[in-house]
This record gives C-alpha cells, structure tokens and sequence, in this order.
C-alpha cells in the first residue's frame, strides 16, 4: 500500500477517470491533437456523435454528403498536412462507403484513421440491421484494422491505429466499434503508441549501402533520379534538393512526387509516365545509373519492363523493404526514410554537373515543345485546350496553390502543366485513380491548409461521381475554387477509344446539366467559359474571389493527351501524336 | 521462363483475431492456390505460426513474402524450398470393423508405420503420419476397403537451419 502511494505520488500511474466508451473515442483523438473530421452518422455511430456534440468546441466535425466524400476530404486533409485524415461512419452501408477511399490512401500511402460503428457485439453474425463484415472487406485495402468489441480497448487500440496510420510507409487503419462498446464504461487513461513489438516501421538504414550507392553515382556517367512521393511523406524535400544539386542529377518526378521540388528548378526535367514528358521517358532508357527516390515503379511509370532501364545499374531508396525487387531489379537497395539516408549521402557524393547530359534533356524538351506543348499552351484551333486552362491558372497563381485534380484527360493535364512552387501542392488519385476523389479532397485540402488556393481541376465526368459535395461547401463555407473541364466526354477512355478500339465511342458520349445553375443552387458564384478571349478573366475573377467559386469551361471535344506511352510499349517508344 | 515449384511459407504472428484473413488475402490478390496450411501456437507463448504450402516460382513467393513480412501484426515469415525443411502430415482413415482382421490391411499399417487409435463394434480408425506421397499411397491401398471417411492435415515442418525468428522471438520472451 506504502508503495502505491508513493508510485502515485510519483506519478508513475497517471490518475484515470470512469468514462463511456464513445467519449473516450473523442478523448483519444484530442490527446493526438485532432481537431477536425469528416463524417456521417448513423444509429450504430450515434453514441460516438452524441459525444462530438459534446465536445464540438475542440473537435470539429465536417458533415459531408456521402460517406465516400468524407474520407476523400480526410484523405485530400492528409495529402496537403501530413496529418491523418480522420473519417466517421456508421455501420454496414456506411462502412462500405468507405472502402473506395480506403483503397485509394492504401495505393497512395496516405495516413487516415477510419472509425466505423458495428452492430453490438451480442448480434455480430446474426446479420442484425446494418451489419456487415466491414474487418473481413476492408482487409485487403488497409495497413491495419480492429475490431472493438469492449470499452477497455479503446484508448489502447487507437492509439495503436495512430502510431500504425502514420508511421514509416503511410496508411488507412480501421477500427470498428460495436455499439455496446461505445455505450460501455472504462477507467480512461490515454499513453501514446510509440511501438508494435511486431512491426518494424523504418528499416534501419546500412552505411555501407549508402557508401555504395555513392560510388556508383559518383562513377556514373548519365546518371538519372526518378523521385515519388516518398520524399513528399519524408519531409525529405531539403535534402533531396541538396543531393541534387550536389550531383547535378537531372531528376524526374512521379505523378504523387510531383511539387517536392518546384517545376522550375533547372534540374527538374519533369514527369515521367505514360502521359510524362518525352525526355525523362526516353531517357530512362540511355542513363547509366537510375536512381529511384521513394517510389515504387508503377506500371504507369514504367511501361514494360522488359524494355525499362535495362542498360542502367539501378539504386532504389524506399522504407518498404517489399517494394525492393518488387518490379524492377535493383543494383543497390538502400532502405531507411529518406530523410535520413539521402542526408547521409549527400557528404558521400561528388560536386557534378552533368551539363551535356543535361542537355540531352533539353534537347528533347524542344522536340516535346514544338510538337505537343506549343499546341496546348498557346492553341491556334478554335476550341479551348486543357493546357490553356492550367497556364491560365498558373498565371494567376504564380504556382502557389494546391492543385487537386481528379482522374483522366484533365488529370494528366493538371499534371504535366500546373507549376509548382511549393511542396504538398499536387494532390491527385495517383494508384487507384478514383474517378470522384477530386471536390471532396479539395474540401479537406482547403481545411487543412486554410490560408492556401485550392483548386480542384475535374471532368465533366468525375464531377457528377460526388457532385453532391457541393452540399458541404454549402455548408461550411469552404472556399473552394472548382474548374469543371467539360469536353461532354469521358475524356480519357474516349481518347482510348480512339487509338486503340477504332473509335468506338461505347458509353463515353456526356449528356450534362447546366452545371453553372448546379453551383448556383449550392449558393456557389459560377461562372462559364466557352472562348478564349474570356478564359484569363474568368479564371482571374475566380482567384480574386475570398468565397468558393465553380468555373466551367468548355474544351475542345475530342482533344487528347500526348506524349503517350501506350499500354505494353517501352517507356523510349513514347508517341508524340 | 521460371519454373513452379513447391515451398513451404512459415509465418510468425500474434495470435489476433482476423490475421488469417490477412494472409490467405495476399495469396488471393495474386491468383495462388493454398496447397495446404496449418496453423499452431509456437516454442513461444502468444505468438502463432502458419504453415502455408505453395506452388509457384520463387520470385513469386519472394514477392509474397514481402507481402506478409509487411503486414504489422506478422514477427517475420519466410519460404522454405522442399530441401530445407523435414516436413510431416497427419491422416485418418475410418473403416468398416468387417475389416479388422484383414491381414493384408495389418501388414501394409505396419509398411506406413500407421496404426489404429479406435476401434468400435461399427468401425475402427487408423491414423497415420508421413509426407504427403506416404498418406497419397496408404489412401490408394485402403480405398478399395471402402472409407467411410478419410480427413488430412496441412503440412506441419521444421526447418533443418536455424530460422531467423529466433532472435526476434527471444526479445519476446
């Protein structure tokens, strides 16, 4: 007894307090500095809400219009902070609702925290109400998931869910809770997870893989960086830049890499891909050593790989040893967060600058220009072109704003010609490539980084998949800039169509609504561009705008995206037309 | 092309619920086929190990491992090619007691080191331990008897090196 007292006089147990399980779920995300979610309720939800409404002051929570918009806008929250984004649902249809998020932060290693409520634990199986498996479906398509079926567990499983969402190679966790466990009674005292005796989150980094590496490098020739977005979820944009420019590397980026370094920088040769740029694509093929920095080759990325950097000695830094070997072979694996290996190899490695290679860059940056940019950027047909849009966007944005976009032709677009000047500006559904990701994602872009431009570049098509969101900028005020490029077409399957199935145009032609009267009924300012002499002004009064404003412009119909590398080809067979 | 090939997967987990799922789920993402798989509780209290048996090539399996080393509640898993690991399976066989005194029968469960665990007015039970051709061959000679049921276990093996759990799983004890 002596003891006890003085182990509590030491603090050495924290005093703790009998509360119900619902609101030791909010307490919980306050001790981790949560203060903003996104959800829907539901009747096995519903104790976790009554809390909310208690605690509304600290935790603000974002009512959207559908559940699959809540946890795009957790993830489009993530994406732009770095932050989990957190969800609410309920059970059964509004798990579910959740899934197509979930797989989408999965693919793109985005930290979200789901919280789903379960029927209670005595009718698991019975198929009670709005009972559904959602541990067995979301399995597949999250880092971790838990079921809680007592009080007790909760502060130690969410914690866990924290430490696990956010650390090393990012991801979605799902905790279910029964409702009996939300209404039961716990003694709570909250200790952050700092450890899962069975995970490794990052890999201890080896200096002997790094000294390696910098001998090749300092060796090489033609050497050639492909980054992803491993140096965006690193922190690792400092250093990244310092090996850089100590190399004089040229570097291309992923899709999601895109922003770690600004578009501008002369080092920066651009996007690499099926709809990159032309140089980096055919220069994978020529360089001696390829250095590839927190990514994971996508098929998108590299074409086939029976053709794909062969010549090359590869060096891939990841902090997911299963990405090592996965699609391409490497020479050299150096695993750890980048944030710290490419800091320790920066003093390894020699000053360089790789002019002539450089130039080869350049030199095909001509080519693509006169034959594909030229056409975009400054249009001579009558029909507006995407390109034109994003260059008008980056002129008034001077490339200080958050670019979400969505997925197909437009995407593509937003990709290869929005600039960028600061990092954790590109957010896009880059894996799962979810058609509707971009509206909701820009909502919790725009939460996350309040003081920013957000803007959200979507389809014709994509725009209808979570048109209802428009409801939640209604609600909240979220100043929102929304550009609607509307070619009355599924723009990318179209183009497909046209290459590669003789224009076939199988479900792909649009009958749309007058979109502006959409935004308009949302109390949204809106505003519509069918000729050019109108389009610099429009999107100008759009970024002067302090409120949310819809914009639609209406492109060229039939316009596609090049340079392509299409399905199967090397990435060096890259076509221009 | 790589060939296909038979390997045993061992797997070292915590003993949760739905960890199965989780890695039956990654054979599934890959279209492959789980020969056999046992699951028991290890030298080590609370943590459990899965034996899966395979076929495919050894990139595959190489990749899949990955897959499972990734999930957070797995302590490490690796594959074991054919001749790395001793390896046994369990069967049983009921038949009618009509033929108990069959001799030929005693003389091949005494071939296939089996025995008899039971023996009723009705029936009688013979269990028998050995690799998977052993338990096919007894199978085939027993079958004409009439079985009136027959039931296997997965494979259950141990490596012939030491595994490199080991010292992870001494920081767990």
């Amino acid at each position: 007894m002596e003891t006890l007292k003085k182990e509590i006089q030491e603090k050495k147990y924290l005093p703790s307090i009998k509360i119900k399980g619902a609101e030791a779920v909010i307490k919980c995300l306050l001790e981790e500095g949560v203060n903003l979610a996104y959800g829907y309720p539901g009747g096995a939800i519903m104790p976790v809400y009554d809390e909310l409404y208690k605690y509304k002051d600290e935790l603000h929570h974002v009512l959207t219009r559908h559940e699959q918009g809540a946890i795009h806008a957790a993830q489009g929250f993530a994406r732009v902070t770095g932050k989990p984004g957190i969800v609410f649902a309920t059970s059964g249809p509004g798990a579910t609702n959740l899934v197509t998020g979930i797989a989408d932060a999965q693919i793109d290693s985005t930290p979200l925290v789901c919280i789903t409520g379960q029927v209670a634990s005595h009718l698991l199986g019975s198929d009670a109400f709005q009972e559904t498996d959602i541990i067995g479906i979301s399995t597949p398509v999250t880092k971790w998931n838990y079921q809680i079926t007592k009080a007790s567990e909760i502060p130690e499983i969410i914690a866990k869910a924290f430490y696990i969402a956010k650390s090393g190679r990012p991801g979605p966790v799902l905790i279910d809770i029964t409702k009996d466990a939300q209404f039961g009674e716990l003694d709570f005292l909250y200790e952050k997870c700092t450890k899962v005796r069975s995970y490794k989150a990052i890999p201890k980094f080896d200096i002997n893989k790094i000294k390696e590496a910098s001998e090749i490098i300092n060796n090489a020739k033609k050497p050639f960086i492909v980054w992803g977005q491993g140096v965006i979820i690193g922190k690792a944009e400092q250093e990244f830049k310092n090996f850089i420019e100590k190399t004089g590397i040229p570097s291309a980026s992923t899709a999601l890499g895109l922003s770690a370094l600004e578009s501008k920088h002369p080092l920066n040769v651009g996007m690499v891909g099926m709809h990159g740029n032309y140089a980096p694509n055919v220069l994978t093929n020529e360089c001696d050593v390829l250095i590839a920095i927190g990514m994971r080759f996508d098929d998108r990325v590299t074409g086939n790989l029976d053709t794909y950097a062969k010549q090359a000695k590869v060096i891939h830094f990841d902090i997911d040893p299963s990405e090592i070997d996965k699609n391409v072979k490497t020479d050299v694996a150096v695993l750890g967060d980048v944030k710290d290996t490419l800091f320790e190899i920066v003093p390894l490695v020699k000053k360089n600058n790789h002019k002539e290679w450089l130039n080869e860059f350049h030199k095909l940056y001509e080519v693509e220009l006169e034959k594909v940019i030229n056409d975009q950027l400054s249009p001579t047909k009558e029909g507006l072109t995407m390109g034109e849009v994003l260059a008008a966007i980056n002129r008034e944005t001077k490339g200080d704003a958050v670019i979400v976009s969505d997925v197909g032709q437009h995407q593509m677009f937003a990709c290869r010609y929005a600039d960028f000047i600061r990092t954790r500006s590109n957010v896009t559904s880059g894996g799962l490539g979810t058609m509707g990701f971009a509206l909701p994602a820009a909502i919790g872009a725009k939460m996350g980084v309040p003081e920013r431009e957000v803007i959200a570049i979507v389809g014709d098509g994509g725009f209808q998949m979570t048109i209802q969101e428009l409801g939640t900028i209604l609600q909240t005020k979220a100043a929102v800039k929304i550009v609607v490029l509307n070619n009355e077409f599924l723009g990318m399957v179209r183009q497909w169509q046209e290459l590669f199935f003789d224009r076939r145009y199988a479900s792909t032609i649009m009958t749309n609504p007058d979109f502006v009267k959409i935004a308009e009924g949302y109390d949204i300012k809106a505003n519509k561009v069918s000729k050019r002499e109108n389009l610099g002004n429009a999107i100008k009064e759009m970024i002067a705008s302090k409120e949310s404003y819809f914009l639609e412009v209406m492109i060229e119909k039939e316009d596609n995206v090049f340079p392509m590398v299409p399905t199967g080809a090397s990435v060096s067979d890259i076509r221009l037309s | 092309m790589e060939e296909n090939q038979k390997f045993t997967v061992s797997v070292y987990t915590e003993n949760n619920i739905g960890i199965l799922n989780r890695l039956s789920a990654i054979f599934l993402k890959r279209h492959i086929n789980i020969e056999s798989m046992t699951v028991s509780k290890t030298e080590i209290e609370h943590v459990h190990r899965f034996t899966f048996v395979v076929i495919v090539t050894e990139t595959q399996i190489r990749k899949v491992v990955g897959q499972l080393e990734k999930q957070i509640e797995v302590i490490g898993a690796f594959y074991h090619k054919e001749d790395e690991v001793i390896y046994q399976e369990a069967a049983m066989f009921k038949l009618s007691t009509d033929h108990l005194y069959d001799e030929k029968i005693q003389s091949k469960l005494k071939l296939r080191r089996a025995h008899i665990v039971t023996i009723t007015d009705t029936f009688f039970v013979i269990e028998a331990t050995g690799l998977k051709e052993d338990i096919d061959r007894l199978y085939e000679k027993l079958k004409p008897y009439g079985l009136l049921q027959f039931v296997r276990s997965g494979r259950i093996a141990i490596t012939r090196t030491k595994m490199g759990i080991s010292e992870v799983l001494q920081e767990f004890n």
